[in-house]
């Protein structure tokens, strides 16, 4: 029986659907099935992100009103056998589809994968409940921006409600070590005081993430930026290793700090 | 209406203190009888208390009950000349729902959470919140908000009954807004907010009070607050 991850935000344009992309991406390379579910009905681009877009033949609306086989809708892709995708559907609105119908594809999921990866779209309205409704656990990614932390603060709040959901994670994402060092941006601890929550990683802003999205080859694949490191961290914590953070920055002070918040010594 | 006033002892004395008096009503007789009584006794002065000096009346009903209803009555009956001014009507007795609130208003109840943006905490009487009140989150209650953790969101103190006694305190004071009864705080500035005090450090219980002299909400030192705000009742009941 596999476990359903929802990533989400509140916020648009944090890096939810990259986060997924490549948590999906690492853990297949990790050799464990997987698979990616956009829940962005009406404004899916995991497909894109992937690489995947042109394969695409039925969508989640049409699993969710027996329109095709579960099994139909699903993309393989040809890079890893282990991973998989269920688009979003394009056409149709959000409203099109109901909680309770998100939930039974997702469990049927779980019987065949070990990780459903959730892409959930912005905004906490029917995207949202759709995108939590199967979900077992959750991770919240934000940016060092104070609009950002406002929104998944919100989502947070959200997340410790739903029972069947274990307390979420949190990703920040597009980190920028001379804004944070001049003051320009939150500091991770900053973010931590008020969040409050289990920090799953930190990934740095990198202009080899918005190139490799458009080639549709999540960066996760390239090992050599530091991003991918960051994501492919990020993976090995999902799977329970305990990973120290990566040293951004040649700042003294900094790693110390963060190891502090992994609650490592 | 018969105004059948008893010689022997008067349904509604008065004593003389500083300022005015206090009248006294008997605690059994029927309740128009005590009315009429009260409505002469008062009119034998009436140029006095049309025309003269303010007076403060105190009102002592011992153990009648006084519906709602009464006391408004009351109220009327002494306001009706320019001069008397109701400072309080005193019953021992009260009504189960009477006392039932009352209860409610003087708890103190404690919760652990975290209040995140767009949560709202509400509570009749008293609150301690272990845990932070993130910006974009609120806390109100009836009476005063101890907050063992940071404020960073709305604090609201003596909600609904606009007491502009009650307080809010914090480990950590960062508000986005305080208000305490119907006043209201926007802490721009939350330093301007602050007594300037004695030996004030960063690592010492802050606390927001509205300051009848300076007409506006101000933050101080637990210490120095706590000289003239008894807030140790909160905390007798539960113990
Ligand atoms: N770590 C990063 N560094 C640089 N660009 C990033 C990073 N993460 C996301 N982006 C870019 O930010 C934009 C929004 O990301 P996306 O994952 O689509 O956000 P969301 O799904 O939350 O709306 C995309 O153009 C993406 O390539
Ligand atoms: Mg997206």
């Amino acid at each position: 029986m596999g476990e359903a991850i929802v990533v989400t935000s509140g916020k648009g344009g944090v890096g939810k659907t990259t986060t997924s992309a490549n948590i999906g991406t690492v853990l297949a390379l990790q050799g464990k099935k997987v698979c990616l579910v956009d829940t962005d009905i009406g404004l899916r681009n995991l497909d894109v992100v992937m690489g995947l877009e042109n394969r695409i033949i039925y969508d989640l609306v049409d699993v969710a009103h027996n329109r095709c086989k579960l099994n139909q809708a699903l993309v393989k892709d040809k890079r890893f056998a282990s991973l998989s995708l269920l688009p979003a559907a394009q056409t149709t609105d959000k409203m099109s589809v109901k909680p309770a119908e998100m939930k039974k594809i997702v469990d049927a999921l779980k019987a065949d994968f070990d990780y459903i990866i959730i892409d959930c779209p912005a905004g906490i309205e029917r995207g949202f409940q759709n995108a939590v409704a199967g979900a077992d656990h959750a991770i919240v990614v934000t940016t060092p921006e104070i609009s950002s932390v406002r929104d998944a603060d919100r989502v947070i709040g959200i997340l410790e409600k739903e029972k069947q959901i274990t307390p979420p994670r949190l990703v920040i994402n597009r980190i920028r070590q001379h804004m944070i060092r001049n003051g320009g941006m939150l500091e991770i601890n900053e973010i931590m005081d008020i969040l409050a929550i289990e920090l799953l990683g930190i990934v740095q802003d990198d202009d080899d993430v918005i190139s490799s999205s458009n080639k549709g080859e999540p960066i996760a694949m390239t090992p050599s930026s530091k991003a991918s490191q960051a994501y492919r961290n990020i993976g090995r914590r999902i799977l329970g290793e305990s990973v120290p953070l990566m040293v951004l920055d040649d700042h003294p002070g900094f790693f110390h700090k963060v190891k502090n918040l992994l609650g490592m010594r | 209406m018969s105004t059948s006033i008893s010689s022997t002892s008067p349904l509604v004395t008065m004593k003389g203190r500083k300022n005015g008096f206090i009248l006294v009503l008997d605690e059994n007789c029927a309740y128009p009888v005590l009315l009429a009584e009260l409505k002469e006794k008062l009119s034998v002065n009436h140029q006095l208390y049309q025309e003269g000096p303010p007076i403060s009346v105190k009102v002592e009903a011992g153990n009648r009950y006084l519906s709602p209803e009464h006391r408004d009555e009351l109220i009327a009956v002494i306001r009706s000349y320019k001069s008397l001014e109701v400072e309080q009507i005193e019953s021992n007795v009260m009504t189960r729902d009477e006392f039932e609130n009352q209860e409610k208003k003087e708890q103190l109840i404690s919760v652990a959470q975290i209040v995140r943006s767009g949560q709202e905490l509400m509570i009749e009487g008293n609150v301690l919140l272990i845990g932070d009140v993130n910006p974009g989150g609120t806390i109100r209650a009836t009476g005063n908000v101890y907050i063992l953790g940071t404020l960073r969101g709305l604090a609201c103190a003596g909600f609904g009954d606009n007491d502009s006694k009650a307080v809010v305190a914090a480990s950590i004071m960062k508000p986005t807004q305080l208000r305490i009864g119907s006043h209201v705080s926007k802490l721009d500035a939350v330093g301007e907010q602050r007594q300037q005090e004695e030996g004030s450090d960063s690592h010492t219980i802050e606390v927001a009070y509205f300051d009848q002299e300076q007409k506006k909400i101000v933050i101080g030192k637990i210490q120095n607050v706590m000289k003239h705000r008894d807030l140790s009742t909160d905390f007798k009941r539960n113990s």
